[in-house]
């Protein structure tokens, strides 16, 4: 990082839309400075947690089998977003993914086919080999191949923005303050999720009870910085996505290895030994995004699965061993629950179930009658020891509030005018298209269609 | 349907906190799978939802150490969780050549690096030259040789040559099958189904592509392979050189040194000449291994069996091209000395990987169907 020289782009970020951004601009001439606010070992912000992206194809295409036509993504989007989702840039995403996998794979990007646990998805999303970090890794050689210079523990703090006009930024760099100039700003530093001063304005004290599943890095700063100065914000500001991991995960960067996917297969208790939701309602990859806020709303933001040992090698077991124990009485005391209650409970649970055929694959027809609230499928008598159980808090993934865009990927001032030389791309913008809900791989479409076209955009202010 | 598990011991026991760890990085890859794709071993962790000590026997000579999956770990260190599946296994790999190691004794040189290199590589070569010395006698020890036939019989009897290296070979051969069978025994025959044409088709495919060796490298470091590849197939031309020049002796009574154009010069050439491209390359792409992947505790070990090779084929080669002169004798003692420190120690270093990787990779053909 020069302090003396005029940068063509500055990208604030160094997850993939700063890449994407980064390699787009450097490629059409420009010259970039690439600024990560994590150590070396981590950068690369939640990028690093994902494993594919969303793509539209027409036919088989590897890794993708089948088809998946734009007019099914939208519908897709449109479901889960319930209309919350700005249309122009939710297509120009769709259709952009069809052709990104080339330009991936010419910065290094492997592919492979969809992974074990997760084949529903083998004709929607195209995997990473080894996952986001391997992309990431796969980004920044290419990235210094190219020549952008980038640096690692170097956070934009703050924005140098005159008559709405970016100008540089102020960067704290080895724990000092350091200005640097640029012709334009691609903002692509991620949500707020990371912050918890932030969290805590939106949830209050239950915030303090919610675990980060991704990298501690992404607190926020720019996009606040971006609203101070009077960008137009889009997405909803007290949601965030959230699923039910294991309450005994770090704070921090937990990670995929903590998420809890035995659900449908036990029953769920909050501290007083009640159940609260139906644990069978529906097909797991279509319910485990609810179970994030559901248990934020129990005393604590804390609750319990408990199954038996029918369950298993059913499921794909997280890092941690469940608690065990012989008896639900013994198990309650290991989780600290009312033993008498925990017994209560199951009693009812297991003199509701009615007979049926289980099989864990598809809705079956296990469930239970007169049992409030009721568990619609899979449902087992829990009869078999050992008992276990794993503990579960809310593990939130990213949070929704964002800058608004338009389709050159400029950010939108609250008077409505895009900026001149001030662009975003990735989970900074994603509420534009994503709204609420969650849709699979579609974070790392936005951030490459988007770190792609605001790449180029930039790239075309800076030399002109 | 998961994979039988059992904690039950082997032949021996593996230090608990290297179990521990292997528990550790088993337990969070088969959590996470994103790299199922690089290569068996993380489909072979899928299929299992306890590791003991077995299963942790069988990863670790199932892995070929390439390091894809470090690049691609979001858990590597100095994340909390320090996750690094090439060190773990590869620590667990070298107790398991321990574990299985016949006689125990000499076992303890697996851990001994720098004494393993000293006796192979030095002490062998050098009392070997100096006791063929002493019993031949420094008149014919030291004067040059035409290329007669028979030439290195009057240096080193070839009824003594026969007797020495029968006696050496059939040595390391016994504690290499004893360490085959216990390794089959431990984590090969426990997948309950004996191998079938099929699975041994499938490992022996594995085996002479090294399918599985550099597969997934970011960098396209593949070239590792082929560096391999040299070692490998050098190595058997020169067992090949051995074996024909034996029938053209004993079968066809034409006795060495053979003319530069004979098969048995001719094999042994090309496959010296891989025995020194292949371990030079292969040690120089350790050297230049970025700091995370360098594993001190294991290069010493493939340092040793490289060592070794390079020098077998070095002195070798010298004696190729210098057998008519004075220092034939001195040559073919150093030579003959290598090769035997060379066998002494097959059984003790890194050449073992081959035959638990072969093992491995029968196992892992067969749960995989």
């Amino acid at each position: 990082m020069d302090p003396g020289r005029t940068y063509d782009v500055l990208v604030a970020g160094g997850g993939n839309a700063a890449l994407c951004a980064a390699l787009t601009a450097r490629s059409a001439g420009a010259s970039v400075l690439l600024l990560e606010s994590a150590p070396r070992h981590f950068r690369g912000g939640n990028s690093r947690h994902t494993r594919n992206l969303r793509c539209m194809h027409d036919g088989p295409a590897h890794p993708l089998t089948g088809s998946y036509r734009a007019e099914e993504y939208w519908q897709d989007l449109l479901d889960v977003t319930g209309g919350r989702t700005n249309e122009t840039l939710a297509r120009m995403v769709i259709a952009g993914t069809a052709g990104c996998r080339d330009w991936m794979t010419a910065h290094g990007v492997r592919f492979q086919p969809s992974l074990g646990g997760a084949l529903h998805l083998s004709h929607t999303n195209a995997f990473f080999l080894g996952g986001g970090k391997a992309l990431i890794n796969a980004y920044y050689r290419a990235a210094a191949r190219l020549g952008v210079e980038v640096e690692y523990d170097a956070e934009v703090r703050d924005l140098d923005i005159a008559d709405g006009r970016f100008r540089g930024a102020s960067v704290a760099r080895d724990g000092r303050a350091e200005a640097v100039r640029a012709r334009t700003l691609v903002a692509a530093s991620g949500g707020f999720q990371a912050n918890l001063d932030w969290l805590r304005d939106a949830w209050g004290a239950a915030a303090d009870n919610f675990l980060i599943r991704g990298t501690p890095y992404d607190t926020g700063r720019v996009l606040r910085a971006l609203m101070d100065r009077g960008a137009r914000t889009t997405g909803d500001p007290t949601q965030c996505h959230a699923v039910a991991i294991d309450g005994r995960a770090p704070r921090f960067d937990g990670g995929i290895v903590t998420r809890v996917d035995c659900i449908p297969l036990g029953i769920v208790v909050n501290a007083r030994a009640e159940r609260f939701h139906d644990e069978g309602e529906d097909l797991w990859p279509k319910r485990y995004a609810i179970w994030g806020r559901l248990v934020a709303r129990q005393p604590g933001q804390t609750a319990f699965v408990v199954f038996d040992a029918r369950a298993r090698g059913l499921f794909i077991p997280p890092m941690l061993p469940p608690v065990e124990a012989p008896s639900i009485r013994a198990l309650a005391s290991e989780l600290g629950l009312e033993p008498a209650a925990l017994e209560r409970t199951v009693a009812a649970y297991n003199a509701a179930v009615r007979p049926g055929a289980f099989d864990h694959t598809q809705l079956d027809t296990c469930s239970t009658a007169g049992l409030t609230p009721p568990k619609s499928h899979w449902a087992r008598r829990l009869d078999r020891p050992p008992f276990c159980a794993y503990p579960l808090r809310p593990g939130i993934t990213f949070t929704y509030l964002g800058v608004a865009v338009d389709e050159r990927a400029r950010i939108i001032w609250q008077d409505g005018k895009p900026a001149d030389n001030l662009f975003a791309a990735g989970e900074i913008m994603a509420g534009n298209i994503l709204g609420q809900g969650y849709l699979a791989g579609l974070g790392m479409s936005i951030g490459t269609v988007f770190g792609r076209k605001a790449g180029e955009e930039a790239a075309r202010r800076a030399r002109n | 349907m998961p994979a039988t598990s059992t904690g039950a011991p082997g032949p021996g026991r593996l230090p608990l906190p290297l179990v521990e760890e292997g528990r550790h990085a088993a337990r969070i890859c088969n959590a996470c799978r994103y790299c199922e794709g690089l290569c068996p071993v993380f489909p072979a962790i899928e299929r299992r939802l306890d590791f003991g000590e077995r299963d942790l026997r069988y990863l670790a000579n199932l892995c070929h150490d390439c390091g894809a999956c470090l690049d691609a770990c979001q858990y590597a260190p100095p994340h909390p969780f320090g996750v690094d599946v090439p060190r773990t296994l590869a620590a667990l790999r070298r107790a398991s050549y321990r574990t299985y190691a016949w006689p125990a004794a000499p076992g303890g040189l697996f851990e001994r690096s720098g004494l393993a290199l000293l006796l192979g590589a030095a002490a062998a070569p050098l009392l070997f030259a100096l006791a063929l010395g002493l019993l031949a006698g420094g008149d014919v020890f030291l004067a040059p040789h035409r290329d007669e036939q028979g030439a290195f019989y009057q240096v080193m009897p070839h009824t003594a040559m026969v007797g020495v290296f029968g006696v050496l070979t059939a040595l390391a051969a016994a504690a290499l099958l004893v360490g085959l069978r216990r390794c089959w025994r431990d984590f090969g025959s426990s997948a309950g189904a004996a191998p079938d044409r099929g699975a041994l088709w499938q490992a022996a495919r594995d085996v002479v592509t090294l399918r599985h060796l550099g597969d997934g490298d970011p960098d396209g470091r593949a070239v590792r392979r082929w560096w391999h590849h040299c070692t490998f197939y050098g190595f058997l031309l020169c067992f090949a050189a051995t074996s024909v020049a034996a029938v053209y002796h004993n079968v066809l009574g034409w006795p060495a040194p053979y003319p530069l154009s004979s098969v048995p010069v001719l094999l042994g050439s090309i496959g010296g000449a891989g025995l020194l491209v292949g371990p030079a390359g292969l040690l120089w792409m350790k050297l230049r291994r970025p700091p995370e992947r360098q594993d001190r505790a294991q290069l010493g070990m493939d340092l040793v069996l490289l060592a070794l090779l390079f020098e077998t084929s070095l002195t070798g080669l010298l004696l190729l091209a210098a057998r008519e002169s004075a220092a034939m004798g001195v040559l073919l003692g150093v030579h003959l000395g290598a090769v035997a420190g060379l066998f002494l120690l097959l059984p003790y270093g890194k050449f073992v990987h081959g035959l638990y990787r072969v093992c491995a990779l029968v196992r892992c053909a067969l749960e995989a169907k």
